[in-house]
């Protein structure tokens, strides 16, 4: 029975070890961009070849945040909507020599959890966010998002969104992140190249994944299928460098792609540990009645 | 903790015996309980917790963080007790609000942390400054859905300290989240203190996983109905969900009896020890004809108010509820089949007296004091309440 099982085992493909078996096959809708988001991650981290014990993977609550927990094998928090980055900081903070990634939707991290992503950005703390921005509340049917483009019809703004969205990878970038790039599910290879880099890049890192939702979003725009999605990103994707010398108006419609941002700046852990080290050397040489605190 | 553990929080505190408040006594019962993460954003009158917290975690290897709000902070200590730390954040009243679903997750994965809610005067912003009483039923039904806490409630500052590493112990022991229920009075005031010497307090960590990665199911208790915890990290690649799960920890969320089971083994984990989580303190009580129920800083002023009727020569008993949740109702069947009248002075408009009201049935009238806008019951006016 074993042997069997190896075999079957040994026949699949090499990343199939990185998933819960007993959870496939996923509950991603046809055509949905989160299957190559996990794709790329499990690709990524095999690249790296990551211990999986090194690693924690963090959500929130929508379709996305499904893309680690359950689907992808190792230690992974499923948290409450919005609130994956609180739970990473405090997991972070505590075992400083783990990966945290936290994988969550648009309306997760910008939405409901928009304060929480620009706070662990100024703080720079050692977190990994992939956050995938498919212009809607794809859970919960369609909602309206912080991300729907203008005038786009959706089930809670159905003659057409009135307000403004938000450039995500812009905002955390202005923040402070060390690491912000944006990609899409078509561009596979470079944003399977850009999760590595935000892997082992120390800081807070940031992709914005631009992605599909042929279901809840797609067939509201008139694009019903996946291809139709990823022919989009593939004709409307403009490098940074290119979108750096080009006027708005040339660039309405169109998605910046690449790195947006990389700096060095300290990391909030690492800060931490240093003033910890840093007072406990004081008060060694001080006498307690000098430090006590009343 | 080990003796070293000890000494560095002691050495850290700097002497054994202080004048404090009671925000600072619960960041020292926790510090002696092992905490070593502590979250949290300002709030009177809980402030002082976290800047003692602030100043002293980092002393002592530990680890302050402020987050950006509440919500953030109960995350973060969620985050951090499964990765194998013991956790605390304090706050009052709106911070409490905001951290209610959270609290509800912590239940539901069976996080081990600890909440202390400094009850200011509410609801809303209230007053700001003012103790209240006010969230007592909040902490057992703040969240949604069918859960159950652990809650104490000190009424002085030694016991604030004390109290805070029981929350911390039985935290650990049921894998729930406990709640110390103070309020800004208790909070606020001074009163000489004692830190009790290595050993005075058992100090409880978490059961471990005894099986191997493989072996061992994240939700299935090995025995009783508290499961082992796997840290983050140690190699068991636990999925914690707030979604219904199976004993394996993997979502199944339209499965009537799944959730039935899981739901029904978390509330008896603490409802099946109601008597023995049951503290509270009693004075006069064998011949008492009325009985002065209160809780926190209530029963000081009860306390004296039973001394005053004593003196009179009145009957009247004292029973001051330590633990608040889950609810000492066995104590209180037995004392209304005693007594013919029980007061209830509650710094609410009537909380914890309807809690009393349906343990006592119709064996002993039930009479509320309520009490609110910032001030405490004088003992004269719980005493003239019992003469009525
Ligand atoms: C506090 C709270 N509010 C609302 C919801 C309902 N809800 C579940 S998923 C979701 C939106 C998810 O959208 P997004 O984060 O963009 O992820 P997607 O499903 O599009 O991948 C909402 C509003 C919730 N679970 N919790």
């Amino acid at each position: 029975m074993a042997d069997q099982k190896d075999k079957a085992d040994k026949r699949r493909h090499r990343l199939f070890k990185y998933l819960r078996k007993e959870v496939l096959p996923t509950a991603f809708c046809p055509g949905c961009g989160c299957g190559i988001v996990l794709n790329c991650y499990a690709h990524a981290v095999d690249e790296l070849q990551m211990d999986p014990n090194d690693l924690i993977s963090v959500t929130g609550i929508g379709c996305s945040s499904w893309i680690p927990s359950p689907y992808f094998m190792g230690d992974t928090l499923h948290t409450t909507h919005g609130r994956p980055i609180p739970f990473a900081t405090g997991a972070k903070v505590t075992r400083p020599d783990k990966t945290l990634v936290v994988i969550a939707g648009d309306g997760d991290l910008i939405g409901i959890g928009g304060n929480h992503l620009i706070h662990a950005a100024r703080r720079n703390i050692d977190i990994k966010v992939f956050m995938v921005n498919n212009l809607i509340y794809g859970m919960t049917g369609g909602q309206l998002a912080p991300t729907t483009p203008a005038g786009v019809p959706t089930s809670t703004s159905p003659y057409g969104n009135v307000e403004h969205p938000f450039e995500i990878a812009e905002l955390v970038a202005a923040a402070g992140a060390s690491y912000v790039a944006r990609w899409t599910t078509f561009h596979v290879f470079p944003l399977m190249e850009s999760m590595q880099k935000a892997l082992t890049r120390k800081g807070f890192a940031f992709i914005e994944i631009r992605s599909q939702c042929p279901i809840s979003y797609g067939r509201r725009i008139g694009k019903r299928t996946g291809t139709e999605a990823l022919q989009e990103y593939k004709e409307t994707a403009v490098r940074a460098q290119e979108a750096a010398e080009m006027t708005p108006e040339e660039l309405a419609g169109k998605i910046v792609v690449g790195r947006l941002a990389e700096r060095d700046k300290s990391e909030f852990t690492a800060n931490l540990r240093q003033l910890n080290d840093e007072i406990r050397k004081k008060d060694a040489g001080r006498r307690p009645e000098d430090w006590s605190i009343s | 903790m080990d003796r070293t553990g000890y000494d560095r929080v002691l050495k850290a505190i700097g002497k054994k015996q202080l004048f404090a408040q009671g925000d600072e006594a619960y960041a020292y019962g926790a510090l002696l309980a092992g905490c070593r993460f502590f979250a949290g954003y300002p709030i009177t009158p809980a402030t002082e917790a976290a800047e003692v917290m602030s100043q002293l975690l980092p002393r002592i290897g530990g680890a302050y963080v402020q987050m950006e709000d509440e919500i953030a902070s109960m995350g973060a200590i969620i985050g951090a007790s499964l990765a194998g730390v013991k956790s605390m954040t304090v706050t009052s009243g709106p911070g409490f609000s905001l951290m209610q679903e959270n609290i509800g997750y912590a239940f539901m994965t069976e996080t081990p942390c600890v909440v202390v809610n400094v009850q200011r005067s509410g609801p809303s912003t209230g007053q700001p400054t003012e103790p209240s009483q006010g969230d007592i039923m909040q902490a057992k039904w703040g969240s949604h859905g069918d859960y159950e806490v652990i809650a104490l409630s000190p009424n002085s500052v030694q016991e604030s300290l004390d109290l805070t590493i029981e929350c911390f112990n039985l935290a650990e022991k049921y894998r729930n989240p406990v709640l110390l229920m103070t309020d800004g009075e208790v909070g606020h005031m001074r009163e000489g203190i004692t830190l009790p010497d290595h050993g005075k307090y058992e100090i409880i960590e978490r059961a471990r996983p005894s099986k191997e990665p493989g072996d061992y199911i994240p939700f299935l208790p090995e025995s009783g109905k508290v499961p082992q915890l796997a840290d983050f990290g140690s190699g068991y690649h636990t999925y914690y969900t707030g979604l219904t799960h199976k004993p394996s920890g993997l979502p199944s969320t339209d499965d009537a009896e799944i959730h039935t089971q899981l739901i029904t083994r978390l509330c008896e984990k603490i409802s099946d020890d109601t008597e023995k989580l049951t503290r509270v303190e009693e004075l006069y009580m064998d011949d008492a004809e009325s009985v002065i129920v209160s809780y926190g800083i209530t029963s000081r002023a009860a306390a004296y108010a039973v001394k005053m009727l004593r003196a009179e020569g009145k009957k009247v008993g004292y029973l001051r509820l330590i633990t608040i949740w889950p609810f000492p109702d066995q104590v209180l069947r037995r004392i209304g089949e005693s007594a013919r009248r029980i007061l209830v002075p509650e710094m609410n408009l009537g909380q914890i007296y309807y809690k009393v009201k349906e343990a006592v049935g119709y064996n002993a009238e039930v009479i509320k004091l309520p009490k609110i806008g910032g001030i405490m019951h004088s003992p004269q006016e719980i005493a003239a309440a019992l003469k009525e």
